[in-house]
């Protein structure tokens, strides 16, 4: 063991240890910025946040986990997108067509058996339809994914705002939402007393699968290789770019589309506008903390849904406000690709 | 006829103000080829700065602030994708989560949890005389607010400016062709800069106008979506002023539409009508005349 070998390998380790570190001091910074400056006690706040995430049994059971579960789907769905390349940022809308379809099939046939065999794939197939048609425009006409995924999710918030005042609005007609489905169109709750559902463990074993999918199959190979070079995987790999690509679509609106029927049948067993307080966008926070790697959403989905359901308790007992959130988690994103930033300028300086 | 359609025509014109800012805004950073979907960030901090100081020195001071702090968040932006050459997507969609929360977050701190009646000074329409009397869109185009009437003045000099001056040639170079904009002595960096906190003026521009010309207050969800429409209000407009102001008056009329479609007692959906120009924009964006229009280097790093 050389010197320099050695020195590399401390090195490596605060290289590895510096993200973590720096999402914790910038979390922990703002919070403390905005209960300073909202006249609200420190510890008190603190501990209001603690036990909103972890506090007690219904904290983890049925707040923090619950709020885990889309956020852990979505962030996978945008993971797989752009380790492949595709900048998918739509996984709000195919979350909201993924949601729509199984409301459809849902309320459709009420009470009968089994009707999740059937719900649920519809909600898959929904998610994977709606960004092929992004996928499709890029095909065949190259337009940019960012643009059109973005429209994509405006069409959708617009479709369910129609769903919801017209075909699927619950029978008085008076509020803009569905009926609440009926009690075999509810996944399965994974504990007695608790909100927690079967969609939290289908998201861990989905982030396993994805996982070994990316590192050991031919087609998690195909997709990494497009991601990390278009031309270079054309001309080298004989890999078909194109279909790759599109297949990073499928796959990734499918995933945003399971995630809308899991939150539909798991938590909120109805169809509603605002169904989705911008859990496709929160999901680009979860998919870059985690670094792409399908294993790491788990955490950092994790990690996010306990921020979200420790902020709504901080908000409840002490008062400070919610908003904060979005600024953690956008500092986050900044923080990540700054990082990144300082890691590829040594890579070029050597 | 003429009474339900003034109406439609000054509810249009109305919507499609501050849409306009913002896609101008858009418009000349992406000629320097960046997306900056940062912008919806950008527009609700104009809005709060706009709010925050029009609180004490007026509505026309409003402005300034507005101005000033869509420029300050767009200076975020631009030291991420100009200077760090970060991924503008994933950094503009960062941005825009940072302006909303920073917003939220700062006004629920000032102005407390139930948010108070603010008594926000606000401009009036200021209708012009004779030109206001104009059939049909008359009232529309010339009994709005002052801040209306700057986009006249705007919206034909920018063109012209981006067309005939060699400031928008540089502009325009650096946005089609970096390198050989650079060999010519051209500073990408420092032209996108400019671009930036130009489109960070005219985002706080277009919150501004929402909360001192149209709305009167502030609240967290005021800018909805706004920087996202201006995107594709650009490709609309196929990356030019007047195709531009065109498409935002188009997304003015798709969403006053839903008050026409009532008072002539339609059926139609009003839904339907506000997706419209968003599946107007995906056919434009895959007509190839659209694509050519489309600066070269847009979106590309460094």
């Amino acid at each position: 063991m050389t010197p320099t070998g050695t020195m590399r390998r401390t090195d490596g380790i605060l290289r590895a240890l510096l993200p973590p570190l720096t999402v914790a001091a910038v979390v922990t910074g703002v919070i403390v910025l905005v209960i300073v400056a909202g006249h609200h006690e420190i510890g008190p706040s603190f501990g209001a946040l603690g036990r909103g995430a972890f506090g007690s049994a219904y904290a983890i059971w049925s707040a923090t986990l619950v709020r885990a579960t889309p956020l852990t789907l979505l962030g996978l769905a945008v993971a797989l997108a752009f380790r492949a390349g595709v900048m998918n940022i739509g996984a709000e809308g195919q979350f909201l067509a993924g949601a729509s379809a199984a409301s459809a099939v849902a309320l459709r046939v009420p009470d009968a058996p089994a009707i999740l065999l059937v719900a649920i794939p519809a909600a898959v197939i929904a998610g994977a339809l709606w960004s092929s048609i992004a996928g499709w425009l890029k095909h065949r006409f190259g337009v940019l994914e960012v643009i059109s995924t973005l429209m994509l999710n405006f069409v959708a918030q617009y479709l369910v705002s129609y769903l919801v005042r017209g075909p699927l609005q619950e029978p008085t007609h008076v509020y803009p939402q569905t009926a609440s489905f009926s009690s075999t169109a509810h996944l399965p709750l994974l504990i007695t007393g608790q909100r927690l559902h079967l969609g939290y463990a289908i998201a861990v074993v989905l982030a396993v699968v994805l996982w070994w999918m990316l590192r050991a199959t031919g087609l998690g190979f195909r997709l990494r290789a497009v991601g990390a070079g278009a031309a270079a995987a054309e001309s080298a790999g004989r890999i078909m770019v194109p279909r790759v690509m599109f297949t990073a679509f499928l796959l990734s609106g499918a995933i945003a589309g399971l995630a809308g029927g899991v939150e539909v049948t798991g938590v909120t067993y109805a169809l509603y506008e605002g169904i989705s307080p911008g859990f496709g966008y929160t999901a680009i926070a979860v998919a870059l903390l985690a670094r792409l790697n399908p294993l790491a959403v788990i955490g950092t989905g994790l990690f996010f849904g306990a921020l979200e359901a420790g902020a709504a308790a901080m908000q409840r007992d002490a008062g400070v406000p919610f908003q904060f959130v979005a600024v953690v988690e956008a500092l986050i994103v900044l923080g990540v690709i700054a990082i990144e930033w300082s890691r590829t300028r040594d890579e070029d300086g050597r | 006829m003429t009474d339900a359609m003034s109406p439609f025509f000054e509810a249009t014109v109305r919507t499609a103000t501050p849409l306009a800012f913002a896609a101008i805004g858009e418009l000349v950073a992406e000629r320097s080829g960046v997306i900056n979907i940062g912008l919806e960030g950008t527009i609700i901090a104009g809005a709060f700065g706009g709010l925050v100081v029009a609180g004490t020195g007026g509505a026309g001071l409003g402005f300034v602030g507005a101005m000033a702090a869509g420029m300050l968040v767009a200076a975020v932006f631009a030291l991420f994708v100009i200077t760090l050459k970060t991924d503008h997507i994933i950094t503009g969609t960062a941005i825009s989560m940072l302006g909303v929360g920073a917003t939220g977050t700062l006004y629920r701190l000032l102005y407390g949890a139930t948010g108070a009646a603010l008594a926000t000074p606000t401009l009036a329409p200021h209708p012009i005389p004779f030109l206001q009397n104009l059939p049909w869109i008359g009232q529309a185009l010339f009994a709005q607010p002052p801040i209306t009437y700057l986009l006249y003045v705007l919206v034909p000099s920018l063109a012209w400016w981006m067309r005939r001056t060699s400031g928008g040639l540089a502009l325009r170079a650096v946005g089609e062709r970096p390198e050989a904009a650079s060999a010519a002595g051209i500073s990408p960096a420092r032209v996108r800069w400019a671009a930036l906190l130009f489109c960070g003026a005219m985002g706080g521009l277009s919150g501004g106008t929402l909360v001192l010309a149209q709305v009167g207050t502030f609240n967290e969800g005021i800018s909805a979506g706004r920087g996202f429409i201006a995107i594709a209000i650009v490709v609309l407009g196929r990356w030019s002023a007047f195709g531009v102001t065109g498409a935002a008056l188009l997304f003015g009329a798709a969403s006053a539409l839903q008050y026409l479609a009532q008072a002539m007692g339609w059926g139609l959906p009003y839904q339907f009508a506000l997706a419209i120009p968003y599946v107007l924009t995906l056919i434009a964006l895959a007509s190839a005349r659209s694509r050519s229009a489309a600066p070269a280097a847009l979106g590309a790093r460094g």
